[in-house]
């Protein structure tokens, strides 16, 4: 449980960071908080040669809402945009899954970008971004370029991120407010990784549902205002396009399962509760 | 900028506790074994060495923090605070320490450095923090022996006198 040996490169700017990033390519990684790279690292799951710390990066740590999104920094901790006041106002979904993402300790190192950067399949972060259909701003020291939530992940735990390229920030849709939003997870403990999350919000005329933890990235879906009946066959539909895989935790059985039943309440929520 | 070679030693400075301390480490190593095997303070103990148990809890400029998922490098001019600064200089324990032991809120004591420094940093900042909130908290921690209810009333025993004192609580260090 011991990295194996990387030097460790600490720019002061911004450019400092993309110059390194330019020099190394592939055989760097960025290190912001580190929540899951010192992991995989440890376990040797990653070798990289240098690791380059942008959590301090100045450039990196704003919150700032513009007219329809919210552009969150690379060094913004999950800790620093759960207390962000207008989080509630802003996008209400990103309030009810911050205190799901991991814990208490994890959360006050542990990046938003990051955590879209990891793409594990059942973090929450990637949901709301697949949900929301937000956007990840890309850097490198050639360009910039924003790429939509739709096209970031491309595989498990796989993203359109270049080897000379870095996450500088994410924007997540600032919320209308007529829209209800919903979330719920199963976990073997509260903070672990999710078995099946879903995230939903109510449409001009039905519902966009997402869900995470069955298949290799998280998917949504839009559907209109349903039947009973129709919900159900929707669901089910939805859930076998996912698939799923056995591991340790749960059976891909269980996992569909879990999208139907879960899916429903969440759906139901969200369309039926009062503007 | 800094560039610090994988294949040597770098010397590191930063606050431990309140007094300036440095070592030297490599850049994979871990803050949990600079602490323990180039610092000797042992307080803080390593688990499992993928952040999820939580016996390497240090605070790292305040906030509650795995030391396990930082290298020693990373600790170049911060302030540091373990197990050990948590008790006063006359060696007396802190309010939390002292409700652990009435409350046998520990048995083995190897998860406990860890929960005291999340408790430490949760009653500094959210002294109204119930019952709910407080096991929010310790969800990041890891108890194999004793079991959380100890560990809750110790801790809501704490919560509830700091917050009958108007927010002095008593012995517990909040400087460093």
């Amino acid at each position: 449980m011991k990295p194996a040996p990387f030097s460790y490169a600490l720019p002061r700017t911004l450019d400092e960071a993309l110059e390194l990033l330019h020099e190394y390519g592939s055989e760097a990684r960025i290190l912001a908080g580190g929540q899951s790279l010192a992991a995989m690292l440890n376990m040797r799951l990653a070798t990289p040669k240098v690791l380059i710390d942008i959590a301090e990066l100045p450039e990196l740590q704003t919150i700032s809402r513009r007219c329809n999104h919210v552009e969150i920094g690379a060094g913004v901790t999950q800790a620093e945009l759960m207390a962000w006041p207008e989080l509630a106002d802003t996008q209400p979904l990103l309030t009810m899954i911050l205190p799901h993402v991991g814990h208490y300790q994890t959360r006050q190192r542990g990046t938003i970008c990051g955590s879209l950067a990891h793409s594990d399949p059942s973090s929450e972060l990637p949901l709301a971004l697949a949900l929301l259909q937000g956007e990840v701003v890309l850097r490198s020291k050639r360009a910039t370029r924003t790429v939509a939530a739709s096209d970031f992940q491309t595989a498990l735990m796989t993203t359109d991120v270049g080897d000379d390229e870095m996450v500088v920030a994410c924007r997540f849709p600032v919320a209308d407010g007529n829209r209800q939003f919903g979330f719920r997870e199963i976990t073997q403990r509260h903070g672990d990784f999710a078995i099946v999350a879903i995230a939903a919000h109510s449409t001009e005329n039905g519902v966009r549902l997402a869900a995470g933890g069955v298949a290799d990235v998280p998917a949504a879906i839009d559907w209109p205002r349903l039947s009973d009946r129709d919900l159900s066959d929707a669901l089910n539909d939805f859930a076998w396009q996912l698939g799923g895989n056995d591991d340790v935790h749960a059976t891909a059985r269980y996992r569909r399962d879990l999208v139907r039943r879960i899916g429903r309440t969440i759906a139901l929520e969200v369309i039926d509760a009062p503007a | 900028m800094r560039l610090l070679d994988a294949d040597s030693r770098h010397t590191i400075r930063f606050q431990l506790n309140g007094k300036a301390v440095e070592g030297v480490a490599a850049p994979r190593m871990l803050a949990t074994d600079f602490l323990r095997e180039a610092l000797g303070a042992t307080g803080t103990h390593a688990g499992c060495e993928h952040g999820v148990c939580g016996a390497c809890t240090i605070r790292l400029d305040g906030k509650a923090v795995r030391a396990c998922l930082l290298y020693a490098v990373q600790l170049e001019g911060r302030n540091v605070q373990t197990v050990e600064g948590l008790a006063g200089h006359d060696e007396e324990l802190s309010a939390m320490q002292t409700a652990f032991r009435k409350h046998h809120a520990l048995q083995c004591g190897f998860c406990t450095p860890g929960i005291l420094m999340s408790l430490s940093q949760l009653l500094e900042e959210e002294p109204g923090a119930d019952e709910a909130r407080i096991r929010d908290c310790l969800s990041g921690h890891i108890c194999r022996c004793t079991g959380y209810h100890g560990i809750v009333a110790a801790a809501l025993e704490v919560f509830e006198a700091h917050r009958r004192s108007g927010g002095e609580s008593g012995r517990e260090r909040t400087d460093v």
